[in-house]
């Protein structure tokens, strides 16, 4: 197969076959990861740069050590302290790297739209969107696909219920898009303050009780949800929330009990997700974050492995 | 595009090199003590089954089998087809101490050894690798040298050996191809 994508922005583009030749990819690194030296030279001589304007922790240390895995040089540039802090504007950030030998950039940044820029000024190096604004988190709704097809196998024809704030999660956008594509129906609830204006334009249904859209659910997707949407007014409090939307052993009681339970992270405890929901036997949260490092080790040798003519 | 040239060997001829090889191989080592066969991805893979039963045939004899993928060990991907996809490595025994049969269909440059070397060393420590290829088909660019070979067959590097296997190629053959506006 060619791959057609040379950057990594969002999944707007990406078709079934794709997302599929990224889940197997991703599995083979994922053995990798039982190995006793998990370090392969596939990526020997390449420089990553993580570019990121946005706090983050398991997005750039997953990316890290993925980049480290495949015996990539790894640069860390974050915005606090360094040029960003003096005035550089992203394009001259961008041409920066560039002239320093960067073979890829990852970049996470508050705007939308910013890795799609940094890409159109890059002529020679790669992006990955480790998150833009509100718009798209490509890799992490790839290791979520990763990890729902792992346990159940094909995802056809089964149901993901997404609970929480949609409207302004980039994760959610990129996660109906992933799971829609590869044949999953999506059902999302949460406070109407939080959902998008037209859920069936992004092919998901909005169930207004939480517990209608657990029902049949093979997986429960929860979002993270920001204390200062309730400041703005979106919902009453963090308790009020919990009680209607958070994911503790009434909400599982409409579910099946095989139902897979996910979340970004990091997790809320007493607001999106109870404790007893986030450490019992349904919660993939920590297998999640395995997935992510195995998922970024195979998008990172599908786009910079090989020499390129 | 690829024209077939001349045709190598047929099912017979391929199943008798295996059985004198698997011969050698016992002779060689006195059984199968302390030995893993290990196919090189993918036909290697097929070739390591076949190896297989026929110890099994010739003296009972069972022995671990494992596939090791050199996908991310490679050095020359740009020679390869478009995109590069890595399979599975399943070694199902601890590699230490053990005596390691590679095995391979094609014996060319040598780089696919040198990475299965590279690949096989990251998992442990074998107390000796010996290589088992079908076909030697020469232009060795590193010094290796195979152990067992099924037949060694001259060529120019304008050409190409494919080893053909039942289970994915629907028939077993060894056919020498020429590569067209080369």
């Amino acid at each position: 197969m060619e791959w057609r994508h040379r950057h990594v922005l969002d999944l707007d583009s990406w078709d079934r076959s794709e997302l599929q030749h990224i889940l197997e990819q991703t599995r083979s690194m994922d053995e990798l990861l039982d190995r006793p030296i998990k370090k392969v030279p596939a990526l020997r001589g390449k420089l990553v740069v993580n570019l990121f304007f946005e706090p983050s922790t398991r997005t750039r240390v997953s990316f890290e050590l993925a980049e480290k895995f495949l015996s990539a040089d790894v640069v860390n540039w974050t915005a606090s302290g360094s040029s960003t802090g003096k005035g550089e504007t992203l394009r001259d950030t961008a041409w920066t790297l560039e002239a320093m030998g960067a073979d890829a950039v990852v970049v996470r940044h508050g705007a939308v739209g910013a890795a799609d820029y940094l890409a159109r000024k890059m002529r020679k190096s790669v992006v990955f969107n480790g998150g833009d604004g509100a718009h798209a988190h490509p890799t992490q709704a790839l290791l979520d696909l990763y990890t729902a097809w792992k346990r159940l196998g094909d995802l056809n024809g089964r149901k993901l219920a997404m609970i929480g704030d949609v409207l302004h999660s980039r994760v959610a956008r990129s996660d109906i898009i992933a799971f829609s594509r590869m044949g999953v129906k999506v059902e999302l609830s949460g406070p109407p303050t939080l959902m998008p204006r037209a859920p069936e334009a992004m092919g998901a249904i909005f169930r207004k009780d939480p517990h209608d859209a657990v029902r049949d659910a093979d997986i429960i997707y929860l979002l993270r949800i920001q204390r200062e949407r309730q400041e703005e007014g979106m919902f009453p409090s963090l308790d009020e929330y919990h009680q209607f939307f958070g994911a503790d052993s009434r909400l599982m009681e409409s579910a099946s009990p095989d139902a897979l339970v996910m979340h970004p992270g990091p997790i809320n405890r007493r607001v999106e997700i109870s404790s007893e929901v986030a450490d019992g036997p349904q919660s993939m949260i920590l297998g999640q974050v395995r997935s992510g490092v195995a998922l970024r080790m195979a998008l990172l040798f599908v786009c910079l492995g090989g020499v390129r003519q | 595009m690829l024209k077939e040239k001349a045709k190598v060997m047929n099912e017979q001829d391929m199943e008798r090199a295996l059985k004198r090889m698997s011969h050698e191989i016992l002779e060689r080592n006195r059984g199968l003590r302390d030995m893993i066969l290990v196919g090189i991805q993918r036909r290697g893979v097929y070739l390591v089954n076949r190896l297989r039963d026929i110890f099994v045939g010739l003296e009972s004899l069972k022995v671990p089998t494992g596939v090791l993928d050199i996908t991310l060990y490679r050095d020359d991907l740009t020679l390869l087809h478009d995109q590069p996809v890595v399979h599975s490595t399943a070694i199902p025994e601890d590699v230490n101490a053990r005596r390691i049969l590679l095995v391979d269909d094609v014996l060319y440059t040598g780089r696919t050894i040198r990475a299965a070397l590279d690949a096989l060393m990251d998992l442990g420590r074998p107390s000796w690798v010996q290589l088992a290829v079908l076909i030697d088909r020469g232009h060795r660019e590193l010094p290796i040298h195979p152990d067992y070979v099924g037949r060694s067959v001259p060529t120019s590097r304008s050409e190409v050996v494919e080893v053909r296997v039942k289970e994915l190629d629907g028939t077993d053959e060894v056919v020498i191809c020429e590569r067209e506006g080369f």
